[in-house]
């Protein structure tokens, strides 16, 4: 049985793999394949609408003036859209991949607690709904940024509370999450596969799981002060009661830091995969690249402050933080430079995968300069909360994990799916994707230098016409995402398309893909490797092919 | 692909019959340019620094951009299966790792190096010309001169009222360049002095930032903190309010206006004038119960601490209950007394001419009828104002 909604007969295995149907299926789900399917699925769903959101955004500031919206609207259309993207759709996508493929790369059944995988993720649902339907409550949705600053947050309406409570949930299933894959990853690989040996989509996941448990609790701290304080009588964050609005910022960025690359090491450990596939050519250093993710990991809970640099910090603190913030450029340069030398003297062939691992590399890059730009404390001054901070993260987070969600997607979607997407509209994806994106987002580099600060409704006329012109780059860029749904992934889940090999990527020489989840059919089989199965050296190859899907 | 392309070139086409032609907008002096690309021009030595370093980065920064992509797409265009090319075998190589660590991490050295020189004198507001306190509100600044020329002036600043309509209205027609930057009372300083602005907040945080001088400081509720800045340049510059900070937030603009010592001297003392005339009138002349009503609160706030609320004194703290002075027919004996205080051998009354001539006829006033003291006398404003010069 496959992770297809309608799915083709594969007459032989059927009556072996005792499958659930119907919506028992789904709500009862403890196959980790199932589980994967929820969440890219919840994930894409809260990707349109928290993209729904930012058009809105664009719609009205494609021109200076009010038209659309009035400001305390439009400052829940920038907090929601925030919130949505961050925890509704990048998070839960990156577990779906997790879900999906980890069990699959290490030789396990399924993931080590399969009931507290399927509380994971249906948790996730009323904390969706909480969020989505928040626009709905009495004085609207939160509107005081996704970061939440206090003392701002205690005069917002009831929304603030059911935001809270949703990130607590959200919180909780990440946390549950992150439990599930550090103790699978551990406890559950096939005999063979040493740490050292591991696949790198599994050591990325594995460090960020680590992050994930020590920075969630930190968030949950966070806003149960906020809410004890704007209902219970504290005033950890009013200075009327002796408190400290500044407090709440090292609090959440403490967080918010580690946050973000959270949300990055997995899109890495994606690329590590795509890159050598296509390049036909193992990935070059692959212990460098699992120190340097390490590296990346442990400096991100030291350089929270760089998002603090104009709250009044003594000089010595901007210093410490600046300083630390650009000691993470060294790790992350080390591992770009390993995909380039993966690459260079390959064979390499340019399906879609490639195309957004590539486009990754290039434009996310270009963000992580932006980035070490912003580190320079002086400078971060000039440009701290303004446009350029939102060209940054969006090229990261965009033109990063997105991408690399995209190339991960079609890298897998074979052996998920049974079917091969179309070459042709993939291509046309990219491409579109790509220039729509960076018309949005290349512009608000100069409007941020000019000045044009953040979270504003209106604007001065001279930074017109580049808001207008990221207005029109964010249709475009919203429409390319609305073409992949229906053109690519909608066909590919009714099974329509080419047949997908068991190896879709790889030549008749075998060069190509590597990893467990090549071993196995296209579509994978419900249940994989119910028998731990044996490898080879380089625990790659399974030895025995008699070990696959388990006949009864 | 093609058929894509071309309805995203009609629609941008579409689009820009739309836009602002009907806005002919001219750059901003002192704020922004229209299609700015850089930073502004600084106003500031710090400014000019800190463009430096920015330019510094971005040439550094593209420099290494394109030589690391410039291996990766010729690696793209020669190491392709198309063109025939087989896959090499390797996969590691400590000495390459070791370089492409070392290279990266003298580079990020170089460039922390220069950026720390212009971060400590940011930071060092010592030794300030003049110093004022911009407090944020929702939504607008309000600033308090307190040390240097122009001690004491006092006033708000917020965005001009027909501007924020012009917002709501949509914008249309033809708009001014200062749109959304023009406020009421400009924050006036000269030109060439260390000025230290102190910021804070009234409710929630904002932030104080301009920048053609390289400035911005959150503005923290319950807390101080502190910047500078020394305009080398005459002129208006303008800034906003860069921290979410409630609705309003897009509409609380600065406009500082920087001027020479002379037309900065004008200004204070116009300001003064002004804050003087919404003062009391010292001409105006009292009836005693408002007066008195009035000497109350002075009294309490003042008086009650040394001369007790019922007016008994304590040890060698007179009495002004059935004080001789207090109920002497000649004012004047009183009011010299409260004005320029007095020694004796068994205390010391202390000089309160630092209250305002209102203030003190109406204390005086409400000492000669109050308790058992029922003088009917009156002390005008005046009356005080003419004993000051004896």
């Amino acid at each position: 049985m496959s992770a297809v909604l309608d799915h083709p007969a594969h007459a032989h295995d059927d009556h072996h793999d005792h499958a659930p149907t119907g919506w028992r299926r789904w709500v009862y789900a403890t196959n980790h394949k199932d589980i994967g399917t929820l969440y890219l699925l919840f994930a894409f769903t809260m990707l349109m609408l928290g993209g729904v959101l930012a058009l809105l955004i664009r719609l009205e500031l494609f021109q200076p003036g009010l038209q659309f919206v009035n400001p305390e609207l439009f400052n829940q259309l920038t907090t929601m859209h925030g919130v949505i993207m961050v925890f509704g759709a990048i998070m839960p996508a990156f577990v779906g991949f997790a879900n999906w493929m980890i069990p699959l790369q290490i030789g396990a059944a399924d993931m080590a607690f399969a009931r507290m995988n399927n509380f994971s993720f249906w948790l996730l649902i009323p904390a969706g709904l909480m969020v989505v339907l928040s626009f709905f409550m009495p004085g609207g949705a939160p509107a005081a940024g996704w970061t939440f600053y206090a003392p701002l947050t205690l005069q917002m309406g009831p929304s603030m509370d059911a935001g809270i409570f949703a990130l607590h949930i959200m919180g909780a299933s990440s946390i549950m999450g992150s439990i599930n894959i550090i103790v699978t990853i551990l406890n559950m690989r096939a005999p063979g596969m040493t740490l050292m040996k591991m696949p790198m989509f599994c050591w990325t996941w594995l460090i960020t799981a680590y992050l994930l448990i020590a920075v969630m609790p930190v968030l949950a701290g966070a806003i149960t002060m906020t809410l004890t304080d704007r209902h219970f009588g504290t005033t950890f964050f009013n200075p009327a009661g002796g408190g400290d609005p500044v407090m709440f910022q090292h609090i959440f960025w403490f967080f918010g830091h580690p946050e973000v690359y959270i949300m990055i090491l997995p899109a890495f450990g994606i690329i590590s995969h795509v890159v050598p596939a296509f390049s036909r050519k193992r990935l070059f250093g692959y212990a460098s690249m699992v120190y340097a993710t390490s590296s990346i990991a442990i400096l991100s809970f030291i350089v929270w402050a760089h998002h603090m640099f104009t709250t009044g910090m003594p000089v010595t603190g901007q210093l410490f933080f600046m300083y630390a913030t650009m000691l993470i450029a060294v790790p992350t340069a080390v591992k770009i430079f390993n995909w380039i030398a993966t690459m260079w003297q390959g064979s390499m062939t340019f399906e879609t995968p490639m195309l957004f691992a590539v486009g990754f590399i290039f434009v996310f890059t270009m963000g992580g300069f932006t980035g070490l730009i912003l580190a320079m404390a002086p400078i971060d001054l000039l440009l701290q909360d303004t446009y350029y901070v939102v060209a940054h993260f969006h090229y990261v987070l965009v033109a990063g994990s997105l991408y690399a969600m995209f190339a991960g997607f079609y890298y897998w979607a074979p052996k998920w799916t049974g079917v091969m997407y179309n070459e042709t509209r993939g291509k046309i994806h990219f491409w579109w994707s790509l220039i729509a994106f960076n018309i949005t987002f290349f512009p608000m580099h100069f409007l941020g230098l000019a000045g044009m600060p953040r979270r504003y409704a209106d604007y001065p006329m001279q930074f017109a016409d580049f808001n207008a012109l990221a207005s029109v780059g964010g249709f475009a860029f919203g429409l390319a995402q609305v073409y992949f749904f229906f053109a690519i992934v909608l066909p590919v889940m009714r099974g329509k398309g080419e047949p997908a090999p068991q190896r879709p990527w790889n030549d008749p020489n075998g060069q190509g893909a590597e990893g467990l989840e090549w071993e196995v059919p296209s579509p994978a089989p419900f249940h994989t490797f119910e028998t731990p199965p044996r490898l080879d050296p380089t625990a790659t190859k399974i030895l025995d092919a008699r070990v696959q899907p388990e006949h009864h | 692909m093609k058929s894509n392309s071309c309805k995203l070139g009609s629609l941008l086409l579409a689009l820009g019959a739309l836009s602002p032609a009907a806005h002919a907008v001219n750059d901003l002096p002192g704020g922004p340019a229209v299609r700015q690309l850089n930073l502004h021009a600084a106003a500031t030595r710090i400014g000019v620094e800190q463009a430096w370093l920015h330019w510094f980065m971005l040439i550094t920064c593209t420099v290494i951009f394109i030589a690391v992509f410039s291996v990766m797409f010729y690696s793209i265009w020669k190491h392709r299966k198309s063109v025939g090319h087989k896959a090499a075998n390797f996969h590691e190589s400590v000495t390459v790792e070791v370089i492409w660590t070392i290279i990266p991490f003298l580079i990020v050295i170089g460039m922390a190096l220069p950026a720390t020189k212009v971060l400590v004198a940011q930071k060092d507001t010592s030794n300030a010309d003049l110093t004022i306190k911009a407090t944020g509100y929702q939504w607008k600044w309000g600033y308090d001169y307190l040390k240097g020329e122009g001690e004491g002036v006092s006033f708000l600043s917020a965005l001009d009222t027909t501007h924020r309509q012009m917002s709501n209205d949509g914008a249309r027609g033809q708009m001014p360049d200062d749109y959304l930057f023009k406020v009421d009372n400009p924050l006036v300083v000269p030109v060439n002095k260390k000025v230290r602005i102190i910021t804070t907040a009234n409710d929630v945080i904002h932030a104080w930032g301009v920048p053609a001088f390289g400035v911005k400081q959150d503005a923290i509720p319950g807390f101080v903190r502190d910047t500078w800045f020394r305009s080398e340049k005459v002129g208006d510059f303008y800034g906003q309010c860069y921290e979410l900070c409630g609705k309003e937030h897009a509409y609380m603009p600065i406009h500082v206006k920087v001027v020479s010592a002379a037309d900065y001297s004008k200004w204070v003392d116009g300001e003064k004038k002004k804050i003087a005339a919404k003062q009391d009138d010292p001409n105006k002349v009292w009836a005693l119960a408002d007066i008195s009503k009035r000497g109350e609160k002075v009294y309490a706030a003042n008086c009650a601490a040394c001369h007790q609320a019922n007016g008994k004194g304590a040890g060698p703290i007179k009495a002004l209950d059935g004080s001789a002075i207090v109920l002497d027919a000649d004012k004047s004996k009183e009011i010299e007394i409260v004005l320029n205080g007095k020694t004796t051998p068994t205390g010391q009354m202390p000089a309160w001419k630092q209250l305002s001539d209102t203030d003190l006829a109406a204390v005086i006033s409400y000492t000669k009828n109050n308790w058992s003291n029922k003088t009917g006398q009156v002390v005008q404003p005046a009356e005080v104002l003419a004993q000051r010069g004896k």
